[in-house]
């Protein structure tokens, strides 16, 4: 913030910070991957590319199993987790995702058994393609699940947070794809990878500059040295993986394989640096109390001016 | 119900709810920060009915303040600022000592000299800084204080995000935590515009002011009101409230006061509060946001943004796919 008078308690916090602990943003990374990749399996699926759709059905059953300990963790009361599930709230980006991640776990994880079984071949793509289906949502619900808050960078970023976030999972789901799959079957991950950073990077931009001076918390701190890691990394990764191309061995496998491991770091790192600004823009009571200010004396406040 | 005479809010008459509570009818708190003398005995009662854990045990500096800011363990927390000059004078810094750059502690004033009379004892040569502001020898100073708590909001934003209905209006429209079906997210810890709800460490639960529903149950009024011996804490029906608080306001204002209300009206950003303030500067100064809003009044705009990404994320990986037969 520059430099105009804020007016403050002590310079005390006006929001309480997030009560949330280092689960939340491997959850936002781990369900983008697994919502990203079950949309790759489903259309690698009916594109024919069956070892690109199998490896990448693998990861998304992976990250079903993972992502509903990671959020238990997290809550005060484990214990009570089921409590979730006692209402659907609309109101409650929470609880609509908590309903989401409960269908598209069961739905992600039973593609996956029923692949490795081998058993109903019939169903197979049945459940396949309704994992795809909720992992679209999957991918991008966290980013209403953090702007639905009074969090000031969080709040403020409602139109492009679900941008970096699907980015960001797109691009996570390319380099597994990558990683897992033959050379030779993985060009689909390879251009959805590099098309997943680019609109990642484009998001974040977009974001910065629509926040304006609250922008600021991701230069500074934990959430600036998330914000410059996840940038460098997607950003070679993305070079990387387009420069390694189709390359089976030597030189452009190598490239092939740094860029999607790039492109991870990018990506886990960038839901580090969201997680981490929300913490500092609660902290800080003049990102809340200036821009309120600003717009209420401009006459842009939510009551209508006398 | 049957209107009550407005003095009869008040404790000197035993409080407003001898006759019982009306279910149906929003009760709430008027606190009118001109006539808090800050003796805390809010939040003592607060603490003692509600059997509210210890908060902390530091030494702010900051004026009188010890309790620092309402939490899972203070539900009534008493500010206290020291001005050396009233805000709108010119020149007048105001607030809580000069502004800060963010990210650091703001520079100390100098300590102030000052020539004041302590209770007959000698005229004191030095009175040390107190956050850069210190009485100046024409008495050009005023302190602040106010008792903060719950606001009990319209459009209340811990409740709308609460996954697991824990969160609840009452017959009294007043908000609630009903503590054995909360999970402890914390969701409402990032919803809440005011930064009042936490969760409490020692058992993972949300907690906050329940405007003592206990007690209203009971026809009782919430124990910080009854302990207010300047009747700066009122409770009530809202709409008695409300003309109270215009009555005193406007008396204020014609006094010379910079008097305003703070939640009062609901056409603000969480439709108005069941727990309303007469303030004396403006709310940031108290730590109270300026112009809250309830950040569900946009998620119509989120999931719409989420739907556009969800649907170019589906795009994008159809995309990924096509260009022929070739698997590269």
């Amino acid at each position: 913030m520059t430099s105009s008078p804020v007016r403050t308690y002590y310079g005390t916090p006006v929001l309480k910070e997030p009560e949330w602990t280092w689960e939340v943003p491997w959850y936002l990374f781990v369900g983008g991957l697994g919502g990203a990749s079950s949309v790759m399996a489903a259309v690698a699926r009916r594109a024919g590319h069956d070892a690109l759709a199998d490896r990448a059905g693998l990861v998304a059953a992976g990250t079903a199993i993972a992502s509903p300990a990671l959020l238990i963790a997290d809550l005060g009361r484990p214990s009570r987790f089921l409590n979730m599930l006692r209402v659907f709230k609309p109101t409650s980006a929470m609880s609509v995702g908590s309903w989401i991640l409960a269908a598209y776990g069961a739905l992600a994880t039973g593609t996956g058994a029923l692949r490795v079984l081998g058993w109903f071949p019939g169903l197979q793509r049945l459940v396949e393609g309704a994992a795809a289906v909720l992992g679209l949502p999957m991918a991008t619900y966290t980013a209403v699940l953090m702007a639905d808050s009074s969090i000031p960078v969080w709040h403020e970023a409602r139109g492009e947070l679900p941008f970096a976030f699907s980015g960001s999972a797109a691009a996570s789901a390319g380099a597994a794809g990558i990683l897992l799959a033959a050379a030779e079957d993985a060009g689909p991950a390879r251009r959805l990878a590099v098309a997943g950073a680019a609109v990642e990077l484009g998001a974040m931009q977009v974001m910065e500059q629509r926040l304006g001076e609250l922008a600021e918390v991701y230069e500074v701190g934990p959430a600036g040295a998330f914000d410059k890691a996840a940038k460098g990394c997607t950003a070679a990764g993305a070079a990387l993986v387009a420069l390694g191309g189709a390359g089976r061995k030597g030189a452009r496998r190598l490239a092939s394989f740094a860029g999607a491991g790039l492109l991870l770091a990018g990506s886990i790192c960038h839901r580090w640096s969201v997680y981490k600004a929300g913490f500092q823009s609660a902290a800080d009571p003049r990102y809340v109390v200036k821009p309120q200010r600003e717009r209420l004396d401009a006459g842009r406040g939510a009551r209508p001016p006398a | 119900m049957t209107p009550l005479p407005l003095d009869a809010l008040l404790n000197r008459d035993g409080g407003p709810t001898l006759a019982g509570l009306d279910a149906g009818v929003r009760y709430g708190f008027f606190t009118d920060t001109s006539i808090c003398i800050g003796c805390k005995a809010c939040e003592v009662a607060c603490k003692e009915w509600n059997a509210v854990p210890e908060a902390r045990r530091a030494f702010t500096g900051n004026s009188m303040d010890n309790t620092g800011a309402l939490g899972a363990n203070a539900w009534r927390h008493v500010a206290f600022i020291e001005q050396s000059r009233a805000p709108q004078e010119p020149g007048g810094a105001g607030g809580t000592g000069p502004p800060q750059e963010p990210g650091g502690a703001g520079p100390r004033q100098e300590p102030v000299f000052a020539d004041l009379t302590w209770f007959g004892d000698e005229p004191q040569a030095l009175i040390p800084d107190f956050n850069g502001v210190a009485a100046a020898p024409d008495q050009d100073f005023r302190w602040l204080m106010a008792s903060d708590v719950c606001k009990h909001c319209t459009e209340a934003a811990c409740l709308e995000v609460c996954p697991t209905g824990a969160i609840f209006y009452t017959e009294y429209r007043t908000v609630v935590v009903q503590d054995d079906v909360c999970n402890g997210c914390g969701y409402c810890v990032t919803a809440c515009p005011y930064g009042v709800i936490e969760r409490r460490e020692a058992d993972g639960g949300a907690w906050k002011c329940t405007l003592c529903y206990d007690r209203m149950k009971g026809g009782k009024q919430p124990a910080c009101a009854m302990a207010c011996p300047t009747d700066s804490i009122q409770f009530g029906p809202l709409d008695h409230l409300r003309e109270r608080a215009d009555a005193r306001v406007g008396e204020l204002q014609e006094a010379g006061h910079p008097a305003r209300l703070y939640g009062r009206d609901e056409d603000d950003g969480v439709s108005g509060n069941g727990a309303f303030f007469l303030l004396l500067d403006d709310p940031e100064v108290y730590r109270l946001p300026p112009d809250p809003v309830t950040p569900t009044r946009n998620l119509k705009a989120m999931w719409t943004s989420a739907g556009k990404a969800a649907a170019l994320l589906a795009v994008g990986v159809v995309a990924a796919f096509m260009g022929g037969t070739s698997r590269r």
